[in-house]
């Protein structure tokens, strides 16, 4: 293989692996706009992942687990919304509750209804999503350093990446040209003012978060029915928490977002293509920098040495209507 | 009114509500037993049994107690000063290499209680050093102390295994570990404590590192409720402005709390690594770095109340794992499930039972 065929296949796999990122991280975005954190991401991609994978087991469509998948992450936003709207609880800690719920839940109960260990049977070829060759893809072919891009980074993928994209310029569009969006943008900003406009606070906020499960819900269902074909113990593997990071990284933006998680799609990509070879120069390098890199640039980025990252101004807080 | 101002009782505050959320708590994940065909109360019986049974049961109890001590006390120190530290795990786990460096080092030469005083230092050092960063960055630049330690558990994890894969690992072996600590690098075994009360304590890993879990927990209480220092951490964790206006320095005192998080975090490390399998292990701390927050929060970050607390969870962590080989459809994950609920119920939706307890206490009393 030369170069350009090693480059060509490393960006492919980096547009999959970055793909649960992207959902996941726009989920993040509605709901920390909104002003609620969401350290629960994790969790919900996990228990939405197991849901998915046992809705298309049993009933062998890939579209109903795909359902399955984002109810039950609604469920969750739901309990993250009923403890840290209702009941003003510390948002952090019911993340990391829901965290743990999913963690358990989805053994305990795969084990319960398929005894294989923790994970849910094989789906059926047509209760996944398969990839979709573009039209043209075969005529591209032979087309010079275009082709290669179009036929095996831009083709061939299925029909969940091309709707993560999508919600890129859709979150955008929702974020800054809806009513909704301001609203919401500015319930994450100053709650207050929010209120005295007369508008609920509160519902503002479960609404972005049943956003935010409705996205997760697509990240989960893409790692458990179309990248793979069952549900595997732990398989969100802190995608959650890199989603969080690359949030942060992008500042809470839509389309740096997408960059974002493109970029830790690529790190990933390129540890999983770099283990057990060596650079010219520097030798071999070690894999596990490749992992520990989405981590370190998004303390480097929150200590301001790469510019401030500012989260929203009211993000945490619990709102309390003044008596 | 509202009644979130309602004063009530000690007893009401510090003991029935923590008791009914955690029935709750209990009463869901019974539900989640009941779910998948199994009786719920024949599961609370064999996991008590399991737990408290016999003196090897007990030992393994006290065992994971000994750990969770620890964390949950490395969260509460940092609660109390306003911050949550959500990286006791990664803590705990770069601690542990402080106290396989140290065991290593002085295995040969000294028996263990020359090694232990150092290897104390040496986890709680590591634990702080894994503390520190996320504490800069928090003190000086701003940056969010609850994400900056969730990087860094994932930081330590990677750095981790590339020490163990790379470094410390035995030439020849398979297995990501250190080669086994000689008597001189291990904590005796506490077997006379369980023989104490006419138990045997068989091959459960009960060491010496509890005791010196209940000896930090006095400390930790000296430091919070009899110190000049602790009083400005609390002044801290109730009203940074207030703090500051008072003259506390907040920088400093946010790098001397998070230090001492993390120090007690590693030395959660004592427990598994020189006390259990005498050996630095890959992913030793299992998830009890994040046990602590559940623990503190239960123990309402007193000290006594995290004893109680992890003592809990050590009875949930041996009983679920009996539990798993008696109940083949309950794995030993449920305890994971309880965890949730527990961190749930008694952290997130702590307030969710008050107004109405209120209520009932003023018709009650007639106020």
């Amino acid at each position: 293989m030369d170069y350009f065929d090693i480059f060509i296949s490393i960006l492919g796999s980096a547009v999959r692996l970055s793909i649960p990122l992207l959902f996941t991280a726009l989920a993040g975005l509605f709901s920390e706009r909104a002003g609620i954190f969401d350290i629960g991401l994790e969790g919900k991609m996990l228990a939405s992942a197991f849901a998915a994978a046992c809705v298309a087991y049993w009933t062998g469509n890939a579209w109903f687990g795909l359902l399955g998948g984002i109810g039950v992450s609604i469920v969750f936003s739901f309990v993250h919304g009923f403890a840290s709207i209702t009941n003003r609880g510390n948002q952090i800690v019911s993340g990391v509750a829901l965290n743990f719920v999913a963690a358990g839940l989805t053994i305990v109960l795969g084990q319960a209804w398929f005894r294989q260990g923790g994970r849910t049977g094989q789906v059926p070829p047509e209760g996944r999503f398969s990839s979709i060759v573009l039209p043209g893809a075969d005529m591209m072919r032979d087309v010079p350093i275009i082709g290669p891009l179009y036929v095996n980074v831009i083709s061939g993928n299925n029909i969940l990446t091309y709707i993560a994209f999508l919600m890129v310029p859709i979150s955008w569009w929702v974020l800054y040209r809806t009513r909704f969006g301001l609203r919401l943008r500015a319930v994450g900003e100053n709650p207050g003012a929010v209120d005295t406009a007369g508008i609920s606070v509160a519902w503002m906020r479960y609404r972005s978060l049943i956003v935010a499960g409705f996205l997760c819900g697509f990240a989960g269902t893409y790692l458990s029915i179309a990248q793979s074909a069952a549900f595997i113990n732990n398989m969100s593997a802190g995608k959650g928490y890199i989603a969080l990071a690359a949030l942060i990284f992008a500042k809470w933006k839509p389309v740096p977002v997408m960059l974002a998680c493109l970029l830790f799609g690529f790190l990933d990509a390129f540890a999983n293509f770099m283990q057990g070879k060596s650079l010219p120069l520097i030798g071999e390098v070690p894999v596990q920098i490749f992992q520990a890199l989405p981590y370190i640039l998004t303390c480097v980025l929150l200590a301001g040495f790469i510019g401030a990252a500012r989260p929203p101004k009211a993000g945490g807080v619990p709102y309390t209507k003044e008596r | 009114m509202s009644t979130a101002s309602v004063p009530l009782p000690a007893w009401i505050n510090y003991g029935l509500i923590p008791l009914l959320n955690l029935v709750l708590a209990f009463f869901f994940s019974g539900l989640v037993v009941w779910a998948i065909g199994e009786s719920p109360f024949e599961a609370l019986q064999l996991l008590l049994i399991g737990a408290l049974g016999r003196g090897e049961g007990i030992g393994f109890t006290l065992f994971y107690t000994t750990s969770f001590i620890f964390t949950g006390l490395s969260v509460a120190v940092a609660i109390h000063a306003g911050l949550f530290n959500i990286g006791s795990e990664g803590q705990a786990y770069l601690g542990g290499l402080g106290a396989a460096l140290v065991a290593l080092a002085m295995d040969r030469y000294v028996p263990w209680y020359v090694t232990m005083p150092f290897a104390v230092i040496g986890a709680a050092l590591f634990g702080a050093a894994c503390a520190a960063i996320p504490a800069w960055l928090q003190a000086k630049r701003g940056s969010h102390i609850v994400i900056t330690t969730i990087m860094f558990n994932f930081i330590v994890s990677s750095l981790m295994n590339y020490m163990l894969v790379r470094l410390l690992i035995v030439p020849g072996k398979m297995a990501p570990e250190t080669r086994t600590f000689l008597p001189g690098g291990q904590l005796p075994k506490l077997d006379w404590l369980i023989a104490a009360f006419g138990g045997k304590i068989g091959a459960a890993p009960l060491n010496f590192s509890f005791l010196i879990a209940l000896i930090m927990c006095f400390l930790v209480w000296v430091l919070i409720w009899r110190t000049k220092l602790g009083y400005e951490m609390r002044t801290l964790g109730i009203s940074p402005t207030a703090a500051s206006y008072a003259g506390v320095r907040y920088s400093k005192i946010v790098m001397i709390t998070m230090l001492i998080s993390g120090g007690l975090a590693g030395m959660m490390a004592l427990n598994p690594v020189m006390g259990a399998s005498a050996r630095l292990q890959i992913e030793f701390v299992g998830g009890a770095g994040f046990v602590g927050i559940a623990v503190s929060l239960m123990g309402r970050n007193h000290p006594a109340g995290i004893i109680l607390a992890a003592l809990l969870f050590g009875i949930l962590y041996q009983g679920g794992a009996e539990l798993s080989f008696d109940m083949p459809g309950i794995t030993r994950d449920m305890i994971v499930v309880i965890q949730g609920m527990v961190i749930l119920f008694a952290g997130a939706l702590e307030y969710m039972l008050r107004p109405s307890i209120v209520r009932l206490y003023q018709q009650l009393t007639g106020k």
